[in-house]
């Protein structure tokens, strides 16, 4: 399908981003736990030895929003992939399932999405206490996985009437080569944009909740606790939350308009013969993105 | 058809150009096309999808969707006013008022959020200065007039409620309600069965008769044509080709393009069809396709489809030159008529697929 | 000469339930297609024509099995269509192919055409790898495309291209018998020309049945052999090609035909022009499902109360009509 290898600058910039976490070992200056000279490089502005500046535990903040970066990220990441699996196999068992199961699982759906899953996180965390890592990907991904489902269901069902499935129905290939190579292939395009979609909120779910240190906890640094860190000193030591934001705001941004020009790139492609408009044939809209060519 | 009872002239389009942006460069859909309607007339615009006759219609109520644009040098006259050159207020009361348009598709075209009634009594109080009760009676009165039974009640309906063909009669009651002097009519009938179809167009020449209001009917079907128009412009990639009264277009076309048209339409009225013993005579085709409006061949564009092209075809553009009084041709067969011979060998031996 | 028909159909019904409430309860149905019955003999091309909502689209899926019949048979060359389960039903599909009407739609737009066309050969084991290829090239070429087409995707062609492609995929498994479900009515009317003449084309070349679905009757009138009208799910006249064209006897064939615009201006036309619209499925008339809107001067209080037979008023010509009479001779 990419015949074509003309990246767009806004792909390098996500690339960058994922080299940098998962690089950030080799990056990062200074260990990011280090206390390094607790009088003298404590609360420093941003300087040359230490570009992000020094928090109040004398630790280099560079080092700390890279390692940073490398929890957010990962932790996005496997929450998605998580909700991802759970939602399109939610789906696709609500596709697939006989009118009644269909409709009961639905309607289960349907109440799922009437939980407000901000609110269900709080609780469980203020209540259960600081929990493990992996138990918070897990609560995450269990309450983020509901709009994948009704997605894949929806795609699914649209795919079934859609004509081409009809013909090769009548050409007689069996259900399951039918999904596998007539159905899956619109999936995959489907998933990544929401994948990306789901990154950009996950990042940014997990940063607040970290920022009020329900979600991970310190001395593990994450964007959400190095902004809560320095959130006090804000008025006065502005370098301790103004870049940990920077490194939060810029990833979502960079997913949203991936998810953008993932959705526009795998549409259907446009017809032959008349790229002029005409009634059965919409224009289409022009909004400028860094995933633009 | 009887001739026009006021024969000033209406609508004066002179060097239209719409151009697109295309993969390479600006590309020209609407090429150079110029014609008149006088009063009361019927002018039918046929074509094949992609010839230009749908974006020449947007046109004439600056309609035009971005990114395409109407490229200066032209000129649309409507009653001696360029409308390229008003403002939007002048414009306005033009649109409506005094030019008014019926699309193709009435599901899309019809405000599915309000009733029926309420859409044909905003264009009455948006042009004219009436109360909303007197509005509505026009509405209503409107609706009774182009034959929807029990007008009142269907006023107050939606349009999801109604048939295809009732929506296309209340898009002709929107179109005519405040008597506009030229109508425009985009393919109305293509989205309806055939037997609403003759409803419609019986309606349409009804009304005609009636207001004396001229019709500029867009359409791809010849029979169409041949019921409705008194003068036919026939268009290809994006220019006018031939040009003549009804008659004189079926009896005698010069355009190798119209007499291909004719000859490929399936007619139920040839003499094998009803014989029991005849097959169906194979359909006489246009081989080739529509060129892309970004790949134009040299010369003429019809040349690769032409059975009668020449060298000539290839070197220069034919201009329309004129065959009889009122008859247009864009071919240099009209200058050169001992060259239509047609000759097999420059023509694909078998069919080249379309 | 074997005179068994192909297919047989008998009392083809096909209702969708229309479920309301919160509880999606039936409270009623769509009466789509309504005991519909025709034969298709081998090599012929029965037309099926009627206006938009008659039932003609579902018929010709029904007899596929895309639409599951809600009641009546098919017999496809001695086999009951409708008793077929699983495997035997998959393998059925090889001989009974269709061709759809959108040519926009009915190709994958995720798949090469060459592999559109291929998968009929590869579920059916008719052919595989360059086997395969080979014959894909070949159908490309029998219906006027080119190999190096095979590589490409749907989007990259015309209209009247992919439906070429429809129809090279249907020829693949070498069918007897292929629905053409409106293949032309999408299509410029040269474009139109060629297509048509490539159907016919083939049907002579392999022998192929065709039940020729379509709006269009002038199209109709050069495909045809014989033609069923169909009205509200039911057929209201069959008859050869010639005779129902000639003489119509069901005063909504009439109709329709005259309501035809014919390209000559100035023409004479006797035109019939019926009042108001069709009626629902859902809530068809009773009695001739025509009858409200029948200018038939003989029409009565019977038409309301009978549903009239398909019955033989003329040799080879069917009407459902009781007020036309049987006649040896064609009335005017």
């Amino acid at each position: 399908m990419l015949k074509r290898v003309a990246v767009p600058p806004g792909l390098w910039l996500m690339l960058s981003l994922v080299l940098v976490a998962v690089a950030a070992p080799w990056f990062a200056p200074y260990d990011p736990n280090a206390t390094l000279d607790i009088i003298a490089l404590k609360n420093q502005a941003p300087s040359l030895d230490h570009p992000f500046g020094t928090d109040p535990y004398s630790r280099d903040v560079l080092s700390r929003v890279l390692h940073g970066a490398r929890v957010s990220l990962g932790f996005a990441f496997a929450t998605v992939i998580l909700a991802l699996g759970a939602g399109t196999l939610y789906g696709s068992a609500m596709a697939f399932a006989s009118p009644f199961m269909g409709t009961v699982l639905r309607r289960l759906l349907d109440v799922a999405f009437s939980v407000p899953r901000l609110l269900v996180l709080l609780a469980v965390a203020g209540v259960a206490g600081p929990l493990d890592v992996r138990l918070l990907v897990v609560l995450m991904a269990g309450t983020g996985w509901f709009a994948t489902a009704r997605l894949v269901h929806d795609e699914i069902t649209a795919l079934r009437t859609r004509e081409f499935v009809l013909a090769a129905r009548a050409s007689g290939v069996p259900a399951t080569r039918l999904v596998v190579r007539h159905l899956l292939p619109h999936l995959g395009p489907l998933l990544m944009t929401a994948a990306s979609f789901s990154m950009a909120g996950t990042i940014m779910l997990e940063a607040g909740l970290s920022y009020l240190g329900l979600g991970i906890q310190p001395p593990t640094a994450s964007w959400g606790n190095i902004i809560r860190d320095g959130a006090g000193l804000i008025q006065t030591h502005w370098w301790l939350t103004v870049f940990p934001v920077l490194a939060t705001v810029i990833p979502i941004m960079t997913c949203n308009a991936a998810g953008d020009a993932l959705r526009d790139r795998f549409a259907p492609p446009q017809f032959a013969g008349s790229a002029i408009p005409s009634p059965s044939n919409p224009p289409r809209g022009r909004i400028p993105s860094l995933f633009r060519q | 058809m009887t001739p026009p009872r006021d024969s000033h002239t209406l609508l004066d389009v002179q060097s239209l150009q719409v151009t697109f942006p295309g993969a390479a460069g600006m590309v020209r859909a609407v090429d150079g096309v110029s014609f008149t309607v006088a009063g009361g007339e019927t002018v039918c615009l046929v074509g094949e999808s992609g010839c230009g006759k749908s974006l020449t219609s947007l046109s004439l109520l600056r309609l035009v969707p971005p990114p395409g644009r109407i490229e200066s040098g032209g000129h649309i006259l409507f009653e001696g006013r360029d409308l390229l050159s008003l403002d939007e207020a002048a414009l306005r009361s033009v649109r409506g008022r005094q030019m008014a348009m019926i699309f193709q598709e009435p599901s899309t075209a019809l405000n599915p959020v309000l009733t029926v009634g309420d859409q044909i009594a905003e264009v009455v109080r948006v042009h004219t200065k009436c109360s909303r009760r007197d509005a509505w009676q026009q509405a209503v009165d409107m609706l009774a007039q182009v034959g929807i039974a029990d007008a009142p009640a269907r006023a107050k309906q939606y349009p999801h409620e109604l048939s295809g063909g009732m929506k296309q009669r209340v898009m002709i009651a929107m179109a005519l309600v405040l008597t506009p002097r030229l109508v425009i009519a985009d393919e109305p009938t293509t989205a309806l069965d055939v037997t609403i179809q003759a409803q419609i167009l019986e309606l349409l020449r009804e009304l005609r008769a009636r207001t004396d209001m001229a019709l500029l009917l867009i359409t791809h079907d010849l029979g169409v044509v041949a019921e409705m128009a008194s003068r036919v412009l026939v268009m290809y990639a994006g220019r006018v080709v031939e040009e003549a009264p009804v008659a004189a277009l079926f009896a005698s076309p010069h355009m190798p393009y119209t007499e291909g048209l004719l000859r490929a339409m399936p007619r139920i009225d040839s003499a094998q069809v009803s014989d029991p013993d005849a097959l169906p005579d194979r359909l006489v085709t246009i081989p080739g396709t529509v060129p892309a409006p970004d790949a134009l061949p040299s010369g003429c564009t019809f040349r690769d489809r032409c059975a009668y092209a020449w060298d000539r075809c290839a070197r220069e553009e034919p201009v329309l030159y004129q065959v009889g009084p009122a008859h247009r041709a864009r071919c240099h067969l009209v200058q050169e008529p001992e060259r239509r011979t047609p000759h097999a060998a420059s023509t694909a031996s078998r069919e080249v697929a379309a | 000469m074997n005179t068994t028909p192909l297919l047989s159909v008998r009392g083809l019904t096909k209702h969708f339930p229309i479920r309301t409430g919160v509880l999606q309860r039936v409270t009623g149905a769509v009466k789509a297609v309504d005991h519909v019955s025709f034969d298709v003999a081998r090599g012929e091309t029965l037309a099926l024509v009627g206006e938009s909502g008659c039932g003609k689209t579902t018929t010709g899926r029904a007899l596929l099995r895309l639409v599951e019949p809600t009641s009546g048979t098919v017999q496809f060359d001695g086999v009951d269509v409708l008793a077929l389960k699983g495997e035997s039903l998959r393998r059925m599909r090889r001989h009974m192919q269709i061709v759809f009407q959108d040519p926009y739609g009915s190709l994958n737009p995720r798949m090469t055409v060459g592999a559109a066309i291929r998968e009929g050969l590869v579920v059916h084991k008719l052919a595989e790898g360059a086997e395969a290829d080979r014959r894909v090239a070949q159908l490309l070429d029998e219906v006027g495309l080119r190999a190096d087409h095979a590589a490409r995707y749907p989007h990259e062609f015309s209209g009247g291209q992919r439906q070429r492609i429809g129809i090279a995929r249907a020829l693949a498994v070498e069918p007897a018998f292929i629905v053409c479900d409106e293949p032309v009515s999408a299509l410029d009317v040269s474009v139109q020309a060629q297509v048509v003449n490539l159907l016919r084309d083939l049907q002579r070349a392999r022998g192929l049945s065709y039940l020729f679905i379509a709006h269009d009757l002038a199209v109709v009138a050069h495909m045809a052999d014989r033609v069923a009208v169909m009205y509200l799910g039911r057929i209201v006249e069959l008859a050869p090609r010639a005779a129902l064209f000639a003489t119509p006897r069901m005063p909504y064939t009439k109709a329709l035909l005259s309501a035809v615009p014919v390209p000559e201006p100035g023409a004479a036309r006797a035109r019939i022009l019926l009042p108001g619209d069709p009626p629902s499925p859902v809530n068809p008339p009773s009695g001739c499902v025509f009858h409200p809107r029948c200018p038939h001067p003989l029409k009565d209080a019977a038409c309301t109360r009978l549903v009239p037979p398909l019955e033989e008023k003329a040799p080879g010509h069917f009407v459902a009509c009781i007020k036309e009479p049987p006649t040896s001779v064609p009335t005017p």
